[in-house]
């Protein structure tokens, strides 16, 4: 299969490392990953703010680079970037755009899947030779849980990688207050949601708290890091992509 | 559109600025920034949402039908407001024909004053209150009040909160925010006749109330109440309640009112089916509520003698005239967004300023009242009070899709208000988002940022308006390279090649 790859302009500039697992992921279990170098941003930040004409050009953009035939599949390591992709691009397509513009959404959208989707739904795979010797909690984010529905596929995908130590995380499917621009409209309703995220993150012993989105990632690790809690964050591509040569480059751990 | 034009199009009339309760005083932030210091209202909050939550799952699983049920009621309601003219037009004329006296009511500033002079008329300075959303929602207490009529509320948690002069903070629980030694000190302090030995045991302070209510139900002719349903068909009247004191104020006094949103409506009889089973699940996580009645009309000699039906728009034809508004006037009040929504357990309902608290008020309030009345209406600031995580959406018994609401409600606000600091970064990050080589060129600028991360690379402090995110959050300063960088260099290709060895490995 062509499958392209969906960095999202969160994932592209400031979380390099779950794209770069993601790519390497997919070519390793056989899929002919591209990049297509004109995508940019999915636009969900001005959507959810209310800035909905100032979504229509991204929503161009996209349909521009991955409408295209000769892409299978797009895949996007972010549940809420896909999530705004297949529900929110038509309604600003709805509202602004012409016949053309709301096909090509329509079909861009039919298309493209969060990793756990495309992993387990698509590809049929559960195991993907994965090794992460590390006590990890999982955190299933808002989006891909009640926007996308991805169920426990994330979890059945990291049941399968060796020498991890899985635990549950208490209270997983609540908000961890991050919410995009929510963050900072309501940072104090949005701290208090993390404090409570976090104590049931500290309270599970974990190295690492995981999840399938950088924002969500962003925002609990950086509650994480800024108490000093020693309990760090990791993208569910990055424990996917980690083999026996263990994948996080050295630019990382350097970083 | 064949109809002629006759003249400019009136927009029906949104509730009045300054009459009830359908507006605060200050911005959401600024309410729940006082709100999230109440340490002992967090544990209270979040120790009741718990349990409530709880007993909804467990009762909701129950029902194989659950799904169909939301279904069912979904449509029902849909059904209702797209026909909402018809209907309310046959149910005025099934209440007038059993013996009802129907009063239509534009606004808040009408409703009241209608209610008050019926009340007058019975030389009454009493009246019994069933807990109702509308009267509280039209400001309706402070009003009689300014006539000289004291309100009595008879739902005890209603009580609590009329007794120590508080605001409700919830739809059906509105003194979940007290626990049960302020409830105590509360009617010790205000309950006329109460025993000064009077402990914080439930069972002891709900028999001082009993003992105060009835002493009121036996002597008070006039009676108030709200409704859950009104059937077109029969003219059929329903409210649900636990205690049994809303029936008693329906069936005991000479005269009965009731104030009902036009939005209340059910086509038939049967279809209270559906909602019988849904509200009380959805709502106490009971399989039934204990009290259901039911009345139509007057009846000599059962129940009372004069029944009078007050239909109030406030806002709510507006809210129709929304083609996708409009779907928050399904909801039946059952607060089940309330109990799941996280902003709500840590806020509280009193910082939505409005008698519809949590997710549905966010949504609700805003369409009823406006949110342009004023510079920084407060109600502007209601559709950003959710992290938008949907958990509303999932439990909401007639399956309002409240996030979209909010995204919409968002998108009509910035539509008013243009020109602010907020629009210009939008408006620049659109564009340098809207190509790939203005989006590389904004990458390398913040790469800049790499200077403010310390030796740790993490950032923690920046300038407003992202301090409110430094305030209790580190960030990481961007790395060196970004991905698209990456992946054309040398390293990328290497990488993926090397991958492609592994696949073909695994395939040989
Ligand atoms: S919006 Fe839905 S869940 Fe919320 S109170 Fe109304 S009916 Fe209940």
């Amino acid at each position: 299969m062509r499958v392209a790859l969906f960095a999202t302009c969160l994932g592209d500039t400031l979380f390099p490392e779950a794209v770069k697992a993601t790519a390497v992921l997919l070519t390793r279990l056989g899929q002919e990953v591209v990049f297509p170098p004109g995508q940019t941003c999915c636009g969900q930040m001005h959507v959810n703010t209310g800035y909905q004409a100032d979504a229509l050009p991204l929503v161009r953009n996209y349909t521009a680079d991955f409408a295209d035939e000769s892409i299978d599949a797009v895949v996007a390591p972010s549940g809420s970037c896909v999530g705004s992709i297949r529900h929110q691009h038509e309604i600003v397509a709805e509202r602004y755009g012409d016949r053309s513009l709301r096909e090509r959404v329509e079909r861009a959208g039919a298309k493209t899947y969060e990793l756990s989707e495309f992993l387990v739904d698509v590809l049929g795979v559960t195991d993907v030779g994965a090794r992460f010797p590390h006590r990890v909690t999982y955190h299933p984010t808002c989006h891909s849980l009640r926007m996308l529905r991805v169920g426990d596929k994330p979890l059945r995908l990291l049941e399968q990688v060796r020498e991890i130590d899985l635990v549950e995380l208490p209270r997983a499917e609540e908000c961890c207050g991050f919410g995009g621009t929510f963050a900072l409209k309501n940072s104090e309703t949005s701290t208090a949601m993390l404090s409570d995220k976090m104590r049931a993150v500290t309270t599970t012993g974990a190295e690492f708290c995981s999840a399938g989105d950088s924002s969500c990632l962003m925002h609990i690790g950086g509650g994480l890091s800024r108490l000093r809690t020693g309990t760090g964050t990791v993208h569910l591509a990055e424990i996917l992509a980690s083999t026996e040569q263990r994948f996080r480059s050295e630019e990382e751990v350097s970083a | 559109m064949s109809s002629a034009f006759l003249g400019f199009p009136t927009p029906p009339p949104r509730a009045p600025y300054a009459t009830g309760h359908l507006r605060g005083d200050q911005s959401f932030p600024e309410a729940a920034h006082t709100a999230l210091d109440d340490t002992q209202q967090r544990r209270n909050l979040g120790k009741a949402t718990a349990t409530i939550r709880g007993k909804r799952d467990q009762v909701a699983d129950e029902l194989p039908d659950w799904e169909e049920l939301r279904s069912a009621g979904s449509a029902l309601k849909a059904d209702v407001l797209a026909r909402l003219p018809e209907l309310l037009e046959r149910f005025e004329r099934e209440v007038t024909e059993r013996g009802g006296v129907v009063h239509w009511a534009r606004d808040a500033d009408e409703a009241n004053e209608i209610v008050t002079r019926l009340v007058a008329d019975k030389d009454s300075d009493e009246v019994l209150k069933v807990k109702s959303m509308a009267t509280q929602e039209i400001g309706l207490n402070e009003h009689l009040g300014s006539a000289g009529i004291s309100p009595v509320e008879t739902d005890l948690a209603e009580l609590i909160v009329q007794l120590g002069a508080d605001r409700p903070s919830h739809i059906l629980v509105p003194a979940i925010h007290r626990n049960r030694a302020e409830i105590r000190d509360i009617f010790l302090r205000e309950m006329p006749g109460v025993d000064p030995n009077l402990d914080d045991d439930p069972v002891r302070l709900a028999e001082e109330a009993r003992k105060y209510l009835r002493s009121k139900f036996m002597s008070t002719r006039v009676a108030i109440s709200g409704a859950n349903f009104g059937v077109a068909d029969t003219g059929t009247l329903s409210v649900v309640e636990s205690e049994g004191n809303g029936r008693m104020c329906l069936t005991m006094p000479e005269t009965l009112i009731t104030v009902m949103g036009i939005e209340k409506l059910v086509p038939s009889f049967t279809d209270l089916e559906v909602f019988l089973q849904l509200l009380p699940r959805s709502s106490t996580g009971e399989r039934m509520n204990p009290y259901t009645s039911m009345w139509t009309g007057v009846t000599e000699g059962d129940g009372p003698e004069e029944f009078h039906l007050v239909l109030l728009d406030n806002g709510r034809s507006a809210t129709l005239a929304d083609g996708v508004g409009r779907e928050a006037l399904q909801c039946i009040r059952c607060s089940a967004c309330l109990n799941v929504c996280p902003v709500y357990e840590r806020t509280g309902g009193k910082a939505y300023g409005s008698t519809y608290p949590g997710p549905i008020g966010a949504v609700l309030t805003p369409q009823l009242a406006g949110m342009h009345e004023s510079r920084d209406d407060p109600n502007a600031s209601l559709p950003y009070a959710s992290s938008l995580c949907g958990a509303c959406y999932d439990v909401c018994p007639v399956k309002i899709d409240i996030p979209s609401l909010l995204v919409e409600l968002r998108h009509q606000h910035v539509e008013q208000s243009r020109y602010t600091a907020e629009a210009a970064m939008m408006r620049a990050s659109s564009l340098a988002m809207s190509s790939a080589k203005r989006f590389t060129k904004a990458q390398r600028a913040s790469r800049l940022g790499r200077v403010l991360g310390g030796a740790d690379g993490r950032i923690s402090a920046l300038p407003p308006p992202l301090n409110a995110w430094t305030s209790a959050r580190d960030l990481p300063a961007p790395p060196k390279r970004t991905f698209r960088e990456w992946w054309d260099s040398e390293d990328g290709r290497e990488a993926v090649r090397a991958a492609r060895r592994e696949a073909e490995r695994g395939e040989s």
